[in-house]
């Protein structure tokens, strides 16, 4: 993964609250099996019209959206099911942040995992900025604020260990590759609840 | 040591290095379950790395996202949807002969849905630790397994490592108290919690359900309840397993055997919530409140009693969500025509669904105009219910009974519903698109299904089972 320090860009809002994960990416195109090209199908039956011309309602298809990095999402965006493909599909759409007062588990992980930077922020703040579309910010991961063009800054929590894979570009199969002996100690013991060496 | 809940001694149990301020846990993980869809990138990055995969041993992998329910033609070939999906099935084929896995396929007398087989075979077991990529991996706490879906990157984790890293989830005991009115059965409860605690209201948590109205559910219903965990926003949910599940795993081909059995219950009966544990929040459902009850709009917290009026919509989104669906704020969704009854998924198509649907249906006919699809969720389960003739109850009533897989559920192997179809589907998702662009989902009980497949409508399952009594 490569290091993500700073996101700078306007802001596209999608202000729907529960976007899933079928609709980031319907579960049609799942069939892939490479994690690569998947941008063309990101938001794909709201995104386009039954005979594939664009949607003008899809507020992504918007002028002013074009361009954007960073996405504000109405509340609990990715629930549903844990397809990684979601926060792919994200990426190579051209989004590298999410902001939200609530994003589902398995897709925060997903994407934090990915370099896709999926940031809780408080409820007033993400109100905010769900009415103020198209605004200039700039994301800092070391210093886990959001820069506002007035100089202000809403401040977020990022969970440790996921802020320095951020920051240093660590590649987390590598670390977990460095506790080889401690898993070889654990694999020594008997399994705590089935008793198979009883027999 | 201090009062723990069920999930802590669990998780304590496979805690391989302890977190800190800085770095999440190192948690040993027992059993991986795979299947084709989000595998193939994590076998590619093993490949790439030089990799082996750790505990081929501890994997159990299967074929049923993009498998098709039709079987093979004269010719032998399989009805793919198209050639992705085919090349999807003989990539992870291939990936399992090359990394050493055995793999539940084609030729096994016992593949279907992950999530039915893992119980079937015996592999899921009480206080165990289960993964896979696949959400509705929390089926397997109806065990009192710590069980929950993963990303395909943390798919490739497990593959190399066999551990992940975790930060420990809050606790959510969601007390269920009383008893269930007769024709009400687990489906509707789990839907009725849902819709209780919003799709998001177990985000960030660990769900334990207890009281004495999930202890008196059958083991295939806990899988039931547990399975839709994560459509209220929860990785896992948990049940203490108790008689019920031991009578269930009891001489399953991968379930310890002889003397290992009866010490494995022994250690098993230790696996229940202390009386003082603390659980972080707490929810109270009274069983006696529930009614059969259906999904209203596009996600499952819009859940209620099917002869409850329908919400009016509060903001934009649940306007939005009412038009896809055609639902009328003010009345209910009982009566409303249907076009499509799906019967199957890791929720609802094992054996003791496919006897709930085939009570309703068993001497009528599915209403003219209504298809109706029966997918069991194994192999096992097929012929369970073969033997039992269950599949001629299905199509002398006009239903189609198909080979084992996810099916329709998540409509990716070419079973799907049309723009604007209503389909009653006994599955878990009822998300915009997620049964085909356009298709209209209402979930609902194996019972509910089919009795709306015979009035062609929305219909109470009770006034069937009622005249089946008298």
């Amino acid at each position: 993964m490569k290091p993500v320090t700073r996101i700078h860009s306007r802001t596209a809002v999608l202000a729907d609250e529960n976007i899933d994960t079928d609709r980031i990416i319907p579960a049609r195109f799942l069939t892939t099996t490479t994690r690569d090209g998947l941008g063309k199908l990101c938001f794909h039956d709201w995104r386009y019209l039954a005979d594939g011309c664009d949607n003008p309602d899809f507020p992504l298809n918007q002028p002013q959206a074009s361009g954007c990095a960073i996405l504000v999402a109405g509340r609990n965006f990715g629930c549903g099911s844990s397809r990684e493909h979601a926060p792919w599909a994200l990426l190579d759409f051209g989004i590298q942040a999410v902001l939200c007062s609530e994003i589902a588990d398995i897709f925060r992980n997903n994407a934090l995992k990915n370099g896709l930077l999926a940031i809780m922020v408080s409820a007033a703040e993400h109100q905010w900025l769900l009415e103020h579309p198209g605004i200039e910010l700039s994301i800092d991961v070391r210093g886990q604020f959001i820069e506002l063009p007035d100089g202000g800054r809403i401040v977020f929590q990022l969970e440790p260990f996921a802020r320095h894979c951020l920051l240093n570009g660590v590649d987390q199969l590598g670390y977990l590759l460095q506790h080889e002996t401690a898993i070889a100690q654990y694999e020594q013991q008997p399994d705590h609840f089935t008793q198979e060496q009883a027999a | 040591m201090s009062a723990r809940t069920l999930f802590e001694k669990v998780w304590d149990a496979h805690v391989v290095v302890a977190e800190t301020g800085d770095t999440p846990a190192v948690l040993y993980v027992d059993l991986h379950l795979v299947h084709e869809v989000t595998s193939p990138q994590a076998f590619s990055e093993l490949r790439q790395r030089g990799l082996q995969l750790r505990r081929p041993d501890r994997v159990l992998a299967t074929l049923d996202h993009s498998t098709p329910t039709l079987p093979a033609g004269s010719d032998g070939e399989r009805p793919y949807t198209n050639d992705e999906a085919k090349a999807q099935v003989s990539l992870l084929e291939a990936n399992c002969r090359e990394f050493g896995v055995a793999l539940h396929g084609w030729d096994s007398a016992d593949r279907g849905i992950v999530h039915v087989i893992g119980p079937e075979l015996g592999a899921t077991q009480p206080g165990m630790t289960i993964v896979c990529g696949d959400s509705h991996t929390s089926t397997h706490g109806a065990f009192g397994a710590l069980a929950f879906g993963i990303g395909t990157t943390e798919v490739g984790h497990v593959m190399a490592t066999q551990c992940l890293l975790q930060r420990k989830p809050k606790t959510l005991a969601i007390h269920v108290d009383g008893t269930l009115p007769v024709g009400v059965g687990a489906k509707d409860l789990i839907l009725h919690i849902i819709g209780t605690i919003g799709v998001d209201g177990g985000t960030g948590h660990v769900i334990e359900y207890r009281g004495a109205a999930i202890e008196a559910l059958s083991m295939e219903e806990r899988m039931t309840v547990c399975n839709m965990s994560i459509e209220a926003g929860a990785r896992a949910g948990l049940i203490a397993p108790d008689e019920t599940t031991f009578a269930w795993l009891k001489g399953r081909p991968q379930a310890p055997q002889g003397k290992a059995w009866e010490a494995s219950v022994n250690v098993w009966r230790s696996l229940r919530s202390d009386a003082d544990a603390r659980f972080d929040r707490e929810v109270r459902i009274d069983a006696g409140a529930v009614k059969p009850t259906v999904t209203y709009g596009t996600h499952p917290g819009m859940a209620i009693a099917m002869d409850a009026p329908v919400p009016a919509a509060r903001n934009a989104q649940e306007r939005r969500a009412l038009d896809y669906m055609q639902s009328e704020a003010g009345k209910p969704m009982q009566g409303t025509p249907v076009d499509v009854v799906f019967i199957g998924s890791c929720t609802n198509a094992r054996l003791s669904d496919l006897r709930e649907a085939a009570n309703v249906l068993r001497g009528r006919r599915v209403a003219a105009g209504v298809r109706m699809l029966v997918v069991p969720g194994s192999e096992a389960v097929r012929r369970d219910a073969e033997r039992e003739g269950l599949h001629e109850v299905f199509t002398a009533a006009g239903a189609e009974w198909r080979m084992p897989g996810c099916s329709m559920c998540i409509a990716m192997n070419g079973d799907m519903a049309q723009p604007g179809q209503l389909v009653v589907s006994t599955s878990n998702r009822n998300f915009e698109g997620r049964q085909g662009k356009g298709a209209r989902t209402v979930l609902a009980s194996p019972a509910t299904a089919a009795a709306s497949a015979l009035a062609g409508r929305i219909a109470d399952p009770r006034e069937y089972l009622v005249e089946v009594a008298a």
